[in-house]
C-alpha cells in the first residue's frame, strides 16, 4: 500500500483543475458541473467552491448518477441508487463537466453519456478526474486530471475524502505484479 | 434475494432498501416519466389468474419504464381457462424464457408453489395470493406513509397505525401488519370479530371493535375493501349497520389528528367502508398511492433483476 495523493496534494490538484475549467471555457457563465455519486459528487462540490471563490458568484452544480444505465449490473450484486439533482438551470446548451474520482475502464463516464441524454442536450460534454490509472476499455478521455497513475489492472485506487471517509487521500493498494 | 412472496422473506434492511431505492426512482421520474435502461432484454411475463386492474397495470408500468419486455396473460382467454394446470403454465413460461412471473392467484400459496417446486429459474413475486399475501402493496403502502409522516427517518418508528375492515378476507392487511410492525409502526387492527381471522392474536398489532375510539390516536388509517366476492357466509347484518360502526364518513374524519392521512387500497365500495367525500377529501392519499405504487414495483424489479442477491446500501 502507498499514498498517492496526500491531502494537500488533492486540495492543490482541485484548485488547479478549477482554473483549468474556468479557462479552457472563458468563465463559469454557461457552466454546469455535475459530480457522479459517491466521491465524484463529493469532489463536484468543492471544485463548485473553489470556482465560486475565483468568479465571485454561483456556479451551477449537482449530482448524475449513472447505476440505472451501467452496462455491468448483471454481473454483481444490485448498487444501491444514489440521489441525482440537475441544477434548476438544466443542461440543455451548457457546457457540461463531469467530475469522478477515478478514471479507470471508462464505462461509468459511457453510462453517464446515456444517462445525460436523458436530461437534455448540452453543447459539450467535459470531463475531470481526480486520479486517471490507465485501462481504458472504450474510446474515453478526460479533459482535466488531478494525476495520472501508472497502475497494473491487478491493483486497486482507494480514493478517501473527509466528507465520507473521515481523511483526504489516494491509496495504491496491492502489488504492482 | 430471488424472490418476493412474502414479507417475511424480507429484513428490515431490505424492505428499507427498496423504499430507497423507489424514493430515487420517484425523484427521477419526478415532472417527466423517463425510460431507463436497465433490464433491458429481460422478459417479464404478468400471470393473472384473478382480476386486478391496479397491480397489474402498476407491474406493466414498472417493467416497461425499466425497458423489459412485458407480457401479460390473464387466466381469461388463457388455457388457465381450459384447465391446464400452474405446472405446465410455468413449464410453458420457462420454455419462453420468462427472467421473472408476477403472479397473481387465487389461491393462497400459489406464488410459493411456483417458487418452491423449480418449476422455471426465473424470479417469482407474489402480486397477490388468496387471502394470504400482497407483498407489493404492502411495500408502496410504507413508502406512501414514511413520505407523508416519516420525517425524513428511514423506518416508521412511533408511528400508529390503524388498519380498518375486512381484515378476515385481506391479504393487503396481513402483508401491512407484517411489514409495518418490522419497521417499527404500532399497527391497531380495528373490525368485527367476525371479520378477524383466527390467529390473530399473534399478529404484532393491537386489535380493537371500536373504531371511534381508535381514530383520534392514529397517524393514518387504512381502509379495507369489503371483499363481498369472498364472503359466503353473513359476516355482518347489513351494509347499512357495518357503514355506521366501520365506515369511515367525514364526522369520523373531523376527528383525525391534523396531520392523519386516509388510505385505501382500492377497488373502494364508495358508502360502505368509505364515504365519498372522505375519499375525495384532501386527508386521501388513494390516488397518490397508486403512483408510488409504479416506483415501489420499479424498486422490486431493480432488485430482484438487475444483479445478484441483495446489498443495497453497501458500496
Amino acid at each position: 500500500m502507498s499514498v498517492a495523493l496526500s491531502a494537500q496534494d488533492i486540495s492543490r490538484a482541485l484548485t488547479r483543475i478549477s482554473h483549468e475549467i474556468l479557462e479552457k471555457n472563458l468563465g463559469s457563465s454557461e457552466i454546469t458541473i455535475l459530480g457522479i455519486p459517491t466521491r465524484g459528487a463529493h469532489l463536484a462540490a468543492r471544485i463548485a467552491a473553489i470556482m465560486n471563490s475565483i468568479e465571485g458568484k454561483e456556479i451551477a452544480h449537482g449530482t448524475l448518477d449513472i447505476t440505472l444505465y451501467r452496462d455491468d449490473l448483471r454481473l454483481r450484486a444490485p448498487r444501491a441508487i444514489m440521489p441525482t439533482f440537475i441544477p434548476p438551470i438544466g443542461i440543455q446548451g451548457r457546457d457540461v463537466i463531469l467530475i469522478d474520482d477515478v478514471l479507470y475502464s471508462g464505462r461509468t463516464i459511457r453510462a453517464a453519456l446515456d444517462a445525460l441524454g436523458e436530461v437534455g442536450r448540452p453543447r459539450t460534454v467535459q470531463l475531470a478526474v481526480l486520479v486517471d490509472r490507465g485501462h481504458r476499455q472504450l474510446p474515453i478521455r478526460a479533459d482535466f486530471v488531478g494525476k495520472n497513475l501508472p497502475t497494473s489492472e491487478k491493483q486497486s485506487v482507494r480514493v478517501s475524502l473527509t466528507e465520507i471517509d473521515g481523511v483526504d487521500e489516494v491509496v495504491i493498494e496491492g502489488e504492482a505484479n | 434475494m430471488r424472490h418476493l412472496l412474502s414479507i417475511n422473506d424480507l429484513s428490515a434492511t431490505d424492505a428499507i432498501g427498496i423504499l430507497d431505492t423507489a424514493t430515487e426512482l420517484a425523484r427521477i421520474n419526478d415532472g417527466q416519466v423517463k425510460k431507463l435502461p436497465t433490464l433491458r432484454g429481460r422478459t417479464i411475463v404478468n400471470l393473472f389468474a384473478e382480476d386486478s386492474t391496479r397491480t397489474r397495470i402498476s407491474f406493466e408500468a414498472a417493467a416497461k419504464r425499466l425497458s423489459a419486455d412485458v407480457i401479460n396473460f390473464s387466466a381469461k382467454g388463457s388455457s388457465l381457462s381450459k384447465g391446464e394446470s400452474l405446472k405446465d403454465t410455468a413449464q410453458t413460461l420457462q420454455a419462453m424464457g420468462a427472467d421473472a412471473v408476477v403472479i397473481r392467484h387465487s389461491a393462497s400459496g400459489a406464488a410459493q408453489r411456483l417458487a418452491d417446486l423449480e418449476w422455471m429459474s426465473g424470479s417469482v413475486i407474489n402480486a397477490g395470493d388468496g387471502t394470504h399475501e400482497h407483498p407489493s402493496q404492502a411495500l408502496l403502502d410504507a413508502f406512501t406513509i414514511r413520505k407523508h409522516l416519516g420525517k425524513g427517518a428511514s423506518d416508521l418508528k412511533g408511528l400508529r397505525i390503524a388498519i380498518v375492515g375486512d381484515v378476515l378476507h385481506s391479504r393487503v392487511a396481513r402483508s401491512n401488519v407484517l411489514l409495518l410492525s418490522m419497521l417499527g409502526a404500532d399497527v391497531v387492527l380495528v373490525a368485527p370479530p367476525t371479520l378477524l381471522p383466527v390467529g390473530v392474536e399473534n399478529w404484532p398489532a393491537t386489535i380493537s371493535y371500536d373504531f371511534d375510539s381508535v381514530i383520534p390516536n392514529v397517524d393514518a388509517i387504512m381502509m379495507l375493501r369489503v371483499q363481498q366476492e369472498r364472503m359466503s357466509d353473513l359476516f355482518f347484518p347489513n351494509s347499512r349497520e357495518y357503514s355506521r360502526y366501520f365506515g369511515l364518513n367525514s364526522e369520523r374524519m373531523s376527528v383525525m389528528a391534523k396531520h392523519a392521512i386516509v388510505m385505501h387500497p382500492g377497488p373502494m365500495n364508495r358508502g360502505l367502508e368509505i364515504a365519498a367525500d372522505v375519499a375525495d377529501s384532501a386527508r386521501s392519499v388513494i390516488v397518490e398511492q397508486v403512483t408510488n405504487g409504479v416506483n415501489v414495483r420499479m424498486a422490486i424489479l431493480y432488485v430482484l433483476l438487475a444483479g445478484g442477491p441483495l446489498e443495497v446500501g453497501s458500496n
